[in-house]
């Protein structure tokens, strides 16, 4: 993979907080329009590597670039070429969808007379068009968790980093995320999805990672891996046969 | 956890010479100058009282140093210096209020008055206790350095007021040494000859007591870090 | 910020680097990154606008104001003679107790929702998130001031909307709220942070609140100018410490 390819580019990253090593010498490379999934249990470090990626925390050793600007250094460049979706909504309550995202929209600088239209593409994309003017604490997880994506493809970012997208999602709303996500990667977006889901990880994935330990402890293309043999490999990988 | 034997040696050497400097500093005050003329013995303390004032003020400028450069570098040493200097200064200052308090009784009968000067002194004492709760409250260990570190450096501001408020406020009745005398302070007295010299070597041996302290402390947080460190890898190895 | 657009490290080969910069160059939109004063704005509208909609904030600060006035009116058993030197110590008290309540919910609301991290990950300079913040509590706590102003003016008959002491109480507030929003924004990290924040904020905004009660009180009396002007210059000494300190420690405190 040439240096032009790589949208993500990670390495020896290393994260300690305190005496505690969440990240230990992590190589990651991700290149153009890919989607990949990075499978790990709790503590594995996977959010930490998000929130790094996201500009939100510093890493203690190590390189990171984005879209070719360094991490922390050049932060404000990477962040306004990503687009974030957590298990929480980061949206207001007690505003609108369409006051949530006209707000979002100026913090991103989106042009004052192209704020509007944009925010009117992304709703109806995310089939939230009618509710728009409704007060967000209304709407179900699932609507919520819609708008969240509204939200991070606003400013049509080049990198979307999710990080458990799914949590609290009934199986109706998981299956329009689903259907969300799979439209959002299309179009060059490259995306970093952290989730539990296995087999679902695998489904919308082009390659799959599993982290554990602080390291990249498997690294393949989807093609290669059986999604029913991803189970066995998973509790291998982490060391955790007996929980799964 | 070694130290060059060097550097050992320095420190002994300091803490010695700070030991025998004391001795000399309260020789001095308590007898080699005569009493002053309105105040009589009450004023010896006042070399004690100044002098842990200067320790308390380079401690606090010490720890905005530490801050800034815990946040330009982020290592850890520097929280451990900001913390040795806040504590140290800490305990100068209350040396500082208490000896002040000591003297305040038979001069201005009574222990404690809302004068500016004492007000803004509480105040300074304060800020630096609630920078000991706000590192005690926060968990996560680099977060709480970073923390420490900007309020390190905010509750400077507490130290500035005190030097600011004696502008502001010429009316206080504390006694002004330095700088221009606006009233007729109850208590003041002229800074020459003995007194002056007294007061020099104090100021001298308390600005020493205090480089001293804060190594020690720095020394002690070292060693308490490499026990919860060695601790945990036994943990690890069980 | 960066003065330099341009990525500065080229960690590839000379060859991968010839090919790979015009390459991502190409890819990569350009897009300025928001203004300051534009991303200041917006913050604080939202606040506005989130807040007109619930009233959740002012409802309880105004609420918890008429209550204060209440208790030190029966507490300190304001007479006549009593009313023109404690008054102004009653307006400060109750502004500062009222702001406290202000400013622990403001950021801790932001935390809990993950909001500030929303907030964070766009491309703005992180002290323009702070001034926004800032200029949104600052907004509450002089709603509460100007209540407080009518409203002990009514009960205590004493004329309290005088041009000086809008501007002791503008200052006043100013100074207040920006060291509130900096401490606030690490109290919320903290154990039993509705505790903390008081335990931080007091001592450090103590000078402020001792010049802003003596400017008050002096320019009540009709004292001459000597007696209130020093307050005055402390005050905007003191805003001035704490907006340098709020602009400069800000990204250091959000940033993990």
């Amino acid at each position: 993979m040439s240096a032009a390819e790589r949208t993500i580019e990670v390495r020896a990253l290393t994260k300690t907080f305190g005496l505690n090593p969440v990240l230990r010498g992590l190589d990651l490379d991700v290149p153009r329009g890919e989607f990949l999934t990075l499978l790990g249990p709790n503590g594995s470090g996977k959010t930490t590597l998000l929130r790094i990626l996201g500009a939100l925390a510093r890493p203690t050793s190590g390189t990171v670039r984005i879209g070719g600007w360094e991490l922390p250094d050049e932060a404000e460049f990477v962040r306004a070429q990503l687009g974030v979706v957590s298990h929480l909504p980061l949206l207001y309550d007690t505003l609108t969808a369409e006051e949530n995202l006209l707000f979002f929209a100026r913090m991103y600088n989106l042009p004052r007379e192209a704020r509007r239209e944009r925010v009117d593409t992304v709703l109806r994309r995310v089939g939230l068009a009618r509710r728009a003017r409704d007060v967000v604490a209304t709407y179900s997880r699932g609507m919520q968790q819609r708008l969240a994506i509204a939200r991070a493809i606003l400013h049509d970012p080049a990198v979307l980093l999710l990080d458990e997208p799914y949590t609290g999602l009934d199986q109706d709303a998981a299956a329009l995320l689903d259907e969300l996500l799979r439209e959002v990667a299309i179009g060059g977006r490259t995306v970093i999805m952290t989730t539990h889901d296995l087999r679902r990880g695998h489904a919308l994935a082009d390659r799959i990672a599993i982290l554990s330990r602080g390291k990249i402890a498997f690294d393949a293309p989807c093609r290669d891996v059986n999604p029913d043999a991803l189970p066995a490999l998973y509790a291998d990988t982490t060391g955790a046969a007996t929980t799964r | 956890m070694t130290y060059s034997d060097s550097r050992t040696r320095l420190l002994r050497g300091l803490t010695i010479a700070a030991v025998v400097l004391f001795v000399i500093g309260l020789y001095l005050a308590l007898f080699w100058v005569g009493p002053e003329r309105q105040q009589g013995a009450a004023q010896r303390i006042f070399y004690v009282h100044l002098g842990s004032f200067l320790g308390s003020f380079i401690a606090f400028g010490a720890a905005v140093v530490a801050g800034i450069a815990y946040l330009r570098t982020r290592n850890p040493r520097w929280d451990t210096f900001g913390l040795a200097n806040v504590e140290v200064g800490l305990g100068m200052a209350a040396i500082t209020i208490v000896t002040g308090m000591t003297w305040a009784r038979p001069i201005w009968n009574t222990w404690w008055t809302w004068d500016p000067r004492l007000t803004s002194v509480a105040i300074m004492w304060l800020a630096y206790a609630a920078y000991l709760m706000l590192r005690s409250g926060i968990e996560d260990p680099e977060r709480r350095q970073r923390f420490a570190a900007v309020y390190g450096i905010i509750a400077f501001a507490s130290v500035l007021f005190t030097i600011i408020i004696i502008r502001v406020r010429p009316d206080t009745i504390h006694p002004v040494v330095a700088g221009p005398t606006q009233a007729d302070p109850t208590g003041s007295f002229e800074v020459a000859g003995r007194i002056r010299d007294t007061l020099f070597f104090n100021l001298f041996t308390f600005a020493v007591i205090t480089v001293v302290l804060v190594w020690h402390r720095i020394r002690l947080e070292n060693l308490i870090q490499h026990v919860m460190r060695r601790k945990l890898e036994v943990l690890s190895e069980l | 910020m960066s003065a330099n657009p341009e990525p500065t490290t080229h960690a590839v080969s000379a060859a991968e680097g010839a090919i790979a910069r015009p390459a991502r160059r190409a890819g990569r939109r350009h897009r300025p990154l928001t203004p300051f004063w534009r991303a200041v704005g917006a913050v604080a509208w939202k606040d506005l606008r989130a807040e007109m909609r619930s009233r959740e904030l002012i409802n309880s600060m105004v609420l918890f104001t008429f209550m204060t006035v209440m208790v030190f009116s029966l507490a300190l058993e304001l007479d006549k003679e009593a009313r023109q030197t404690t008054v102004a110590g009653v307006l400060w008290v109750t502004i500062v107790f009222a702001g406290l309540i202000g400013l622990g919910r403001s950021l801790a609301a932001e935390k809990d929702r993950g909001s500030l991290d929303a907030l964070l990950l766009t491309p703005i300079d992180r002290s323009a998130l702070f001034f926004g913040k800032m200029i949104g509590n600052l907004l509450f706590v002089l709603v509460i001031a100007l209540v407080l102003l009518a409203l002990l003016t009514v009960l205590f008959n004493v004329t309290l909307l005088k041009p000086l002491l809008i501007v002791v109480m503008v200052l006043g507030t100013v100074g207040f709220t920006t060291a509130g929003t900096l401490l606030s924004s690490m109290s919320v990290h903290a154990r039993a942070r509705e505790a903390m924040l008081p335990i931080i904020l007091m001592p450090v905004v103590l000078p402020v609140l001792i010049s802003a009660v003596r400017a008050s009180v002096a320019i009540l009396e009709g004292l001459p100018r000597d007696d209130w002007f020093p307050w005055i210059q402390l005050l905007v000494v003191a805003d001035a410490i704490f907006l340098a300190a709020g602009y400069g420690l800000f990204d250091y405190v959000v940033e993990e």
